[in-house]
This record gives structure tokens, C-alpha cells and sequence, in this order.
């Protein structure tokens, strides 16, 4: 940690120019700037409006189901014999992960805008899925945008959107990945601007985005310090939440931002190995950049190219991350540091057995960094692991990476 | 000042519009790309706009994303590109040359080694797709130094109180994107492009040029009426890339690429 960082800090940013420090901005084509204008000028007067908070809050109690539970894992933290570990059960709201927090958000946006046609970009899938899930419920047409490197590997999920009414789209182009499937998503709306309201799935792209789905996810750790007291009398030691785009781990952190004695981890996907550089974890190993319409920390070659990823998990093969992240990891307030596939697939069979928990491979990376992390703490500590997603999505590349035919 | 305001006044004074080719540097080829400028200005070119490949090309429909990933197997980076028309200048003194791109590549290169390097190769302006002005003053403030022009872009939805934010920190010419969408899409509306170019020419007296969706003589000569100039890429690129998957030579891709032009030229010139 460095010097004392004031509260009101995190609660200032971003500025009005969508800056996160030296991080975030509108860095898009001309033609998207007044459709980003107008996102902005509609969620800065729904998002102080009580009406539209009861909306949202309604919609995640009775739709989605929260409050998630918060679970002490005591045979995992009995085995450890390190810190507590409670796990915030994000893979028990509807469609299996967090999400759907932000699609219910973002798709009300769209509602009060008018817009009857969506776009999403998925990685896992578990994006697309959740985009399709609130698409249907309000009777609006779906497009998911998704690598066909990924319709591979979530084969499932592709299934479950198109059962759900969206049209899902395999972009071929680049890496055939997330960062791909933004690609095509970007050029879509550009193309559809008038009509289409584009649901990003993490704190990344231009402002307004990174803020109003922060703002969305925070609901996680909103509960998890409610939770956290009632609990165990006190806030938690630690938090850990994986690391894609991020808005996993934003959702879990910001509402403990201004609480010093918390400290923080983000896990990012170390793939073969961070020193390998087949990895995906720019906030690791990457440097400043722009893409996807803001600057932050990205996994990129000396000519400025963007490089291509690797991690087990589709949800965390991104080379860019959230600029708010780059900003917290730029002043010290959490740590991000790399889980590997291998510690991810054996994290995702220790939880499996142990808890009878089985996590999304995402998820799985931030769960390997809190074994590790509770091992050097003690039991009167506690730390609270973002339980992501459900895994149920990846037991066929699982399968697969083990030979067995399912 | 660069070559482009004489250029735009010249052609005004002799009441001729400007023809501006796009190509990617490095498609199909390194070896290509400076004598294929040549044959652009000999076909009729009065600007040339090269692009700077990019990994991810967020502005580009199929057919250019395609001549970014063929220049990228090809290993061309910025500093590359800058080269190309270092070597162009050895041959052209006076053709202005605009290249265009996206900010990543130009970030990491970093502003003032960027400018410096764009003004030493002889480069006379800059697009950069995702840099709107409210994201550009650091860079500007390194291309005015060296009196490199900064283009922007207009595009139908850019609201009117807006255009005089761009043209205030625009110089060299008004880049009008004439369709929503990505680059070789959709169909240009006249009537919509001249509305526009008269909400543009009541904020500056800068030249107004028009692109995106411009694949022929007859749509360029349609717009050539209410512009200063048309820029025409995905149709040269798609026609160099068609010959060369139908069996072409090199040369014979680039030729009918630079044929494309001069009809285009012989048609703006003859409306």
C-alpha cells in the first residue's frame, strides 16, 4: 500500500470527462460521440431518479434473486487452517453469474431510451447469455457478437442464447476472441446508432460505460459489507475477485474503496505463465494503451499492436482491463497479481470437492489466489472471495482438457 | 503549413475537385505501396491517404480490415509507414500525403517522437479514427509545433452545435463521413450529404471532403458537385484484392486499382 489515500477520492472519479486518473475517455469514431453524449445526459438524470432505483432494486430481488448469499467455506477454510474464507454467491442469481446485475440495469436504460434493438459482446458467453435473458423479458430484439474461436469453447452457451431468441453472430476476424467480438459489436452500433443500445458487459469502453456498470455491480459489495457485518461483526481482511474487463471485481471493491484496512486483490488469467507471455494479464505485464475507447493497461507489442491472449477461461481472454483498475493498481489501492490455468483447473476441482461449489473457470482463478492468500493469514481473519459465475458452463472444456469424453 | 492549403487552393482556384485515394500501407506488399502512390498521382490523385495498420481496426468494414490484417502478416509497424512516404518524397515533393490510423500505435510511439518523425518523412496531416477532440489536445499540441495538420472527422450524427467544437480543432480539410456505418457500407443519400456540408461550411472555410460509400465515377461525381474532394478506399482495395484472388499478378491487382481512380478522376472532371 502507499500513503493514506482520502475516501472522497474514489467517490470523485470518474471526472466529468470520463477520466480515471490518466486512465478511461471517449477514444471513438465520430459518429458514436453523440450517441455516448446522450447515454450519458439519460443516466445522469435516471441514476439520481428514486423511481428508476426502485425499478432496478425490484427487478434484482424478484428477477435476479438477491440479496446472493454470503457463505463461509468451512471445510475449505478448516483445510487451509488460514484466514476465514466467505464466498459473495454470485453464481446463484438468475442465469448463473453476475452478469445479469448490469444487464438489468443497462437494459432499463434502454427502455427509458427507447431503443428496441441490443447488442452485446461475450466472451464465455455468460454475457451474451444474461444481454439475451433481459432482451427477451422485455421483448426486444438480441444481437450477440462472439468470437467463433469462443462458440467453440461455450458451446453450451451459445445454445442457451439461442433458445432465448438472440441472434448470435461468430466474428472470424483477428484472434477470434472477446476482443474481437467488441470489434464487431463497435462497428454494428456505429452502423445502427439510432436504434440500438449496445450493452457492454464490463467496466471497459468509453465513458459512460466503465461508470454506469461499475455503478450497476456495486450492489455486490454493498450487500457483502452489510453481509460482512452482520456476519462476523466486522468488515472483511481481504477481498479477492478475478480479473477480465474487471466488472466482477469493481462491483466487489468499490463500496470498500475507502476502507483502508481492507485489502484487495484482483486476479488476473496468467494463462501458461505470466513469463511465458501466453497470458492474459495486462495489468501484470502489459503497459498503457488505447482500445476500445479508453486508455488503460493493455497487452500490446513495441509497435503498439494488440496482442493475443491465452487463458482457459473465454471470460478472462481479454488484453485490456477496466481503466479504473489501472488507476487503483497505478496508486496502490489493490493488487492485482495472476493466476495460471493449471492453478485455475485445480482450484475449480478443490472447490468442487471440498465445498460442493463448482465455479466458473473465471472464477476458479480467484479462488486459487485465496487458498494461498488465507494460507499466510490467521483464523481471525476473513476474507471474502467474489464467487463469480457457476461452472456448469465449462465441464465440457474441462473434459476436454482432461481426455475424457463426456 | 503543409502541403495541403495550397493544394485545396490551387484546385479551388482552377475550380477542380480533389481525389483522394486510401490505401493500407503494406497491402498486398511492402514493395508495393510507394510505387503504387506514384501511380495514384499519375492516375489523377491530388491527396494521398495511406493508413496505418492496426490490430483492431474498429472503424474499418470487411474489405479494409482485410488490408490491416494482410499489411500486419506483412510486419508493417508506424514507424514503417513513415518510411514509406520518407521514400514517396524522394520522387514527390508537392503531393500531400495524409496518413490515417488509430491512437494505439501513435500512443506507443508517444506524441512528440510521433510528430517529429511524421514531419521528418514529409507527412502533411493525420486522422486518427478514435481520437475526437475532446481526447486530441495533447497530440495537437505536438502536430502544430511542426505545422502537421490534424483532419477530423464529421459524421451525420455529429449534432450541429458540435461541428464547431471539431472545425476548431481541425486544419488542412473537413474529413465528411457520408453514411452511418463502417468503411465500404451502405449507400450515400445526396440530399442528407449536402445538408450537412452546408451545416459545416457555415462553421469554417476549411475545404470539406467526403467518404465512405464512395465506389465509383457516378457516386463520386454525385458528391464531387458539393465537396471539395472525395476519398475513395474500399473500392481500390477491393478491386486490387479481387484481382489478386482471381489469379492476378501484383501488378495487375495494383493497375486496375489505379484504373478505378483514373475513371473516377475522368468522371469528377467531366461533370
Amino acid at each position: 500500500m502507499t500513503e493514506m489515500i482520502s475516501p472522497d477520492v474514489f467517490a470523485s472519479v470518474p471526472d466529468p470527462d470520463g477520466r480515471f486518473g490518466p486512465y478511461g475517455g471517449k477514444f471513438v469514431a465520430e459518429t458514436l460521440m453523440s450517441a455516448l453524449a446522450d447515454l450519458e445526459l439519460v443516466y445522469r438524470d435516471l441514476s439520481c431518479d428514486p423511481d428508476f432505483q426502485k425499478e432496478f432494486d425490484s427487478d434484482l430481488a424478484h428477477y435476479v434473486g438477491r440479496p446472493s448469499p454470503l457463505y463461509e467455506a468451512s471445510r475449505m477454510s478448516d483445510a487451509i487452517g488460514g484466514a476465514r474464507i466467505f464466498l459473495k454467491r454470485e453464481d446463484l442469481n438468475h442465469t448463473g453469474a453476475h452478469k445479469v446485475n448490469n444487464t438489468i440495469g443497462q437494459a432499463l436504460l434502454a427502455k427509458h431510451m427507447g431503443k428496441k434493438r441490443i447488442i452485446a459482446e461475450t466472451g464465455a458467453g455468460q454475457h451474451g447469455v444474461a444481454s439475451a435473458t433481459v432482451a427477451a423479458r422485455l421483448g426486444l430484439e438480441c444481437h450477440v457478437f462472439m468470437g467463433a474461436e469462443d462458440i467453440k469453447r461455450q458451446a453450451l452457451n451459445v445454445y442457451r442464447m439461442k433458445l432465448l431468441g438472440a441472434e448470435v453472430i461468430p466474428v472470424t476476424s483477428g484472434s477470434k476472441t472477446l476482443k474481437d467480438a467488441m470489434n464487431e459489436a463497435l462497428r454494428d452500433w456505429v452502423t445502427y446508432v439510432d436504434n440500438t443500445f449496445y450493452i457492454i458487459g464490463t467496466v471497459a469502453g468509453p465513458h459512460p460505460y466503465p461508470m454506469l456498470v461499475r455503478d450497476f455491480q456495486s450492489v455486490i459489495g454493498r450487500e457483502a459489507r452489510r453481509q460482512s457485518l452482520a456476519m462476523t461483526g466486522k468488515l472483511p481482511d481481504a477481498l479477492v475477485a478475478c480479473v477480465g474487463g474487471g466488472s466482477n471485481a469493481i462491483g466487489l471493491f468499490h463500496p470498500f474503496l475507502g476502507d483502508e484496512k481492507v485489502a484487495m486483490y484482483g486476479v488476473e488469467a496468467g494463462g501458461h505463465g505470466v513469463e511465458t507471455g501466453q497470458h492474459a494479464a495486462p495489468l501484470s505485464a502489459g503497459t498503457p494503451g488505447v482500445l476500445h475507447g479508453n486508455r488503460t493497461y493493455l497487452m500490446q507489442d513495441k509497435n503498439g499492436q494488440i496482442m493475443e491472449t491465452h487463458s482457459v477461461s473465454a471470460g478472462l481472454d481479454y488484453p485490456g482491463v477496466g481503466p479504473e483498475h489501472s488507476w487503483l493498481k497505478d496508486i496502490g489501492r489493490v493488487n492485482y497479481v495472476a493466476a495460471n490455468d493449471d492453478e485455475a483447473l485445480t482450484a475449480f476441482h478443490h472447490w468442487t470437492r471440498t465445498e460442493g461449489i463448482m465455479p466458473a473457470l473465471e472464477t476458479a482463478h480467484a479462488l486459487a489466489y485465496a487458498e494461498k492468500l488465507a494460507a499466510d493469514m490467521t483464523p481471525d481473519q476473513h476474507i471474502i472471495v467474489n464467487l463469480s459465475g457457476r461452472g456448469d458452463k465449462d465441464i465440457l472444456t474441462v473434459a476436454a482438457i482432461e481426455g475424457i469424453e463426456v | 503549413m503543409s502541403r495541403l492549403t495550397p493544394c485545396f487552393e490551387a484546385l479551388r482556384n482552377s475550380g477542380r475537385k480533389a481525389v483522394i485515394p486510401y490505401i493500407v500501407a503494406g497491402d498486398p506488399t511492402v514493395a508495393t505501396t510507394v510505387p503504387m502512390l506514384h501511380s495514384l498521382v499519375a492516375a489523377g490523385a491530388n491527396v494521398l491517404e495511406l493508413g496505418v495498420p492496426f490490430s483492431d481496426p474498429m472503424s474499418e468494414g470487411p474489405v479494409i480490415q482485410r488490408g490491416h490484417e494482410r499489411a500486419l502478416d506483412n510486419d508493417v509497424s508506424l514507424s514503417q509507414v513513415l518510411d514509406m512516404v520518407a521514400e514517396f518524397r524522394q520522387e514527390d515533393q508537392t503531393t500531400p500525403v495524409v496518413i490515417m490510423g488509430y491512437a494505439n500505435p501513435v500512443e506507443r510511439m508517444g506524441y512528440a517522437d510521433f510528430a517529429a518523425a511524421c514531419a521528418a518523412a514529409g507527412v502533411d496531416g493525420l486522422i486518427t479514427v478514435d481520437l475526437p477532440p475532446e481526447e486530441v489536445g495533447p497530440l495537437n499540441v505536438e502536430l502544430q509545433k511542426v505545422a502537421i495538420d490534424n483532419i477530423f472527422l464529421i459524421s451525420p450524427t455529429t449534432p450541429a452545435p458540435r461541428i464547431s467544437t471539431i472545425t476548431a480543432n481541425a486544419s488542412g480539410f473537413i474529413y465528411y463521413v457520408a453514411v452511418k456505418g463502417v468503411t465500404g457500407a451502405g449507400h450515400l443519400d445526396s440530399s442528407d450529404v449536402s445538408m450537412h456540408l452546408d451545416l459545416i461550411r457555415a462553421e469554417t472555410t476549411l475545404p470539406v471532403c467526403v467518404g465512405f460509400g464512395i465506389k465509383d465515377a457516378e457516386s463520386a461525381t454525385a458528391v464531387g458537385a458539393m465537396a471539395d474532394g472525395v476519398v475513395v478506399g474500399s473500392a481500390l482495395i477491393d478491386t486490387m484484392a479481387g484481382a489478386l484472388e482471381a489469379g492476378g499478378s501484383l501488378n495487375d491487382g495494383v493497375n486496375k486499382a489505379v484504373a478505378l481512380l483514373g475513371s473516377i478522376r475522368t468522371g469528377i472532371d467531366n461533370m
